[in-house]
């Protein structure tokens, strides 16, 4: 039982930390109904710019307590991935705003390999240290259950940013405009909103999502590598395919519904026949058979076609 | 599909022969499969550091035969794949006369079979896996296999007094399955118990779900079979999750990044490997002193066995007076009491070397030497 339970909170935060970066997927679609393939390596190149700011002010960071270095290297890298996102939506996909959507799409999976192998030509392809912005000491074990202090940082970051992107969305100007471009663009300019500022502001903020993702996730498994954000981003990208994309509590949903059901096949798989190294693919049928029987997603909304 | 596997290599092999015959006098080309970039960099960062010095001495010392050596590398970016791809195509472009490489044992296998088709001699500095030299009688190694390996950290583990040990393997790399599978065989036979027997893939990052259900069978220390890189990452989330026994392995943790990573949480592990950088003979010593001046760090059991490599490939381009490849692989073969680095070393009938493996230790950030156990 004891165990059953420890596993359930490993599949809660590994499920939070997939939420995490799912969020800025579906913020994206949701607005403009195109998928970002090179959100992934947005949030490896967070990893890195975390990892380059704590080298180059590391003596002075030293000297904060690591909540205060914490918050301060997470804005930074959020400030500097957002402006990126935005240049990248400026040079690559703002000139195909009028073409077809495909067009648009491959574009974007083209910005992620360009991205990936820039990474690698600066970076090297090896595995590099991951500073230990968060100490990495259990937290509280009652009971038998650990848990660390980086997984409550993430479980806490998660939330609030999810709470944070919802009153955006929803109170705010730049949110109400948002959700009319995201209705039809063209009323939207005809109701005096800028759409280029707009689209702009979706990827600036949607990155710098993606980069507190890397630096949470690098925290949790320290070690970084340009190709890191391949397999987190893709199972994000399930997850939010998963709670319906274009959801924001969505997101959320289907990134806990596939970290815990990753966790619970690792670690009880073997009694049923299923090795560990299968735990992608249960959740990968979790997704098909959802997809077969509400293709919306699980909170998506059924959208007809308009003709 | 049939046809063109067996066409290609007999291709290969056919191009590679006429160009042997018919010149490149200036020099002996000798090919290098590393993993330069990728998980396992450090693995060929470091044998291709130790071979590439052999090589400098060498040519430095005149060459070969009247010829300096030309050691051309191909990197394969520690992908299972491009092993084999980068190997034909020294084989059949480069026209080699020998292959040195690979290190881990899944992408060895993918050579092997090449350069045995082609009839080019292959010399592994660091494969353990058994099979890699059943693939044909062109294809050494100059380090201990993992029947052996195995043995090694299971009497290891029993002489600690050790006797329940989970194990977590890597399954998608042959050294790993194979390392846990003779670890497995000799415990077992003698009293040991495995609590629990759990499994992840390379480029796995999370492994608290594994940990836990290895935490549950309260073992006294887990045996983790894999490469430097998920070990590291093993360890951090083991102590994360209250789990304090040792971390027991083999020679795939032999890497700087094992603790630059995993740090504390590698304090008090233990690993067998090829050669340890504290051994106090004069040989050894006055390699580490090259190596250091060189490259800047101590060399690691990769850049040792690199250097072997390359040395006995030497010697036996001496024996033979000849680099074509009947004669030299009958040279090699015949190496008997070579001193290398990582000690002497004796191609056995299955082209495999016998050597003894050295205990190591994670001591306050360092790798520090504990005892010798022989073959």
């Amino acid at each position: 039982m004891e165990q059953f339970l420890q596993q359930l909170l490993n599949g809660l935060f590994q499920g939070s930390i997939y939420a995490l970066i799912a969020l800025g997927y579906t913020m994206v679609y949701g607005v403009l109904r195109f998928i970002n393939f090179a959100h992934g390596d947005v949030f490896m190149l967070g990893a890195f710019t975390a990892l380059g700011l704590h080298k180059a002010f590391g003596p002075a960071l030293a000297s904060m307590p690591w909540p205060v270095s914490l918050i301060l290297i997470l804005l930074a890298s959020m400030a500097i991935c957002g402006a990126l996102g935005i240049i990248i939506e400026l040079l690559a996909y703002r000139p195909l705003r009028n073409r077809p959507r495909l067009n648009v799409l491959i574009t974007a999976i083209g910005v992620s390999l360009f991205i990936e192998y820039t990474a690698q030509l600066f970076f090297g392809a090896t595995q590099r240290p991951f500073p230990e912005l968060i100490p990495r000491t259990p937290v509280a074990s009652t009971g038998g259950l650990t848990i660390s202090v980086a997984q409550v940082i993430v479980l806490a970051t998660t939330i609030t940013l999810l709470i944070g992107l919802r009153i955006v969305v929803m109170k705010t100007r730049m949110g109400l405009a948002m959700r009319a471009l995201s209705l039809n663009p063209t009323a939207s300019t005809l109701m005096g909103v800028n759409n280029s500022v707009v689209i702009s502001f979706t990827f600036g903020l949607g990155s710098a999502l993606a980069a507190a993702g890397g630096i949470l996730y690098a925290s949790l498994y320290p070690s970084i590598e340009p190709f890191m954000g391949i397999q987190p981003g893709l199972k994000a990208f399930v997850a939010a395919v998963l709670g319906g994309i274009g959801n924001i509590p969505g997101a959320a949903l289907g990134g806990l519904i596939i970290g815990i059901t990753e966790t619970l096949v690792k670690g009880y798989g073997q009694h049923f026949g299923i090795p560990s190294g299968y735990s992608e693919a249960v959740a990968f049928v979790i997704l098909i058979l959802i997809l077969v029987f509400k293709p919306s997603g699980i909170l998506g909304k059924t959208e007809r076609e308009k003709v | 599909m049939k046809i063109r596997h067996f066409v290609l290599p007999a291709l290969a092999a056919a191009l590679g022969l006429a160009s042997c015959k018919k010149g490149d006098d200036s020099t002996i080309n000798i090919g290098e499969v590393a993993a330069l970039t990728g998980g396992t960099a450090t693995f060929g960062q470091s044998s291709h550091n130790g071979t590439q010095m052999a090589v400098d001495e060498i040519n430095a010392a005149g060459g070969l035969l009247g010829k300096q050596i030309k050691l051309i590398t191909e990197d394969d970016q520690s992908k299972q794949g491009e092993a084999g791809i980068v190997a034909k195509k020294l084989i059949s472009r480069s026209k080699v006369s020998a292959l040195l490489g690979e290190v881990a044992s899944g992408r060895s296998l993918e050579m092997a079979p090449i350069a045995q088709a082609a009839g080019v001699p292959m010399i592994s500095p660091a494969s353990t896996n058994p099979k890699v030299t059943e693939a044909g009688d062109y294809v050494f190694r100059i380090c201990f296999i993992d029947p052996f390996q195995g043995t090694v950290m299971s009497k290891f583990a029993l002489s600690k007094g050790w006797k329940k040990v989970a194990i977590l393997t890597d399954s998608k790399q042959d050294y790993s399955v194979g390392l846990t599978e003779f670890f497995k065989k000799h415990f077992t036979a003698n009293g040991g118990t495995i609590t629990g027997e759990q499994s992840y893939g390379s480029g796995d990052k999370d492994f608290k779900a594994q940990l836990t259900a290895i935490k549950a069978g309260a073992p006294d220390a887990i045996f983790a079979s894999g490469y430097y890189n998920e070990v590291a990452l093993i360890a951090v989330q083991a102590r994360e999750l209250g789990i304090t026994v040792p971390l027991l392995g083999g020679d795939g943790w032999d890497s700087p990044s094992l603790i630059e990573v995993g740090g504390k949480a590698m304090e008090g592990c233990y690993f067998s490997n090829h050669f340890s950088n504290e051994d106090t003979s004069p040989a050894i010593q006055e390699f580490v002193k090259k190596y250091e001046a060189k490259h800047g760090a101590k060399p690691d059991a990769m850049a040792a066995l690199g250097y072997d490599s390359a040395m006995i490939l030497f010697d036996a381009i001496k024996r033979a007076g000849t680099v074509e490849g009947k004669a030299l692989r009958d040279a090699i073969a015949a190496t008997k009491d070579f001193p290398g680095i990582t000690g002497k070393i004796t191609l056995d009938e299955n082209r495999n070397a016998n050597k003894p493996a050295v205990i190591l230790t994670i001591k306050d950030g360092k790798v520090v030497y504990t005892e010798t156990i022989a073959p």
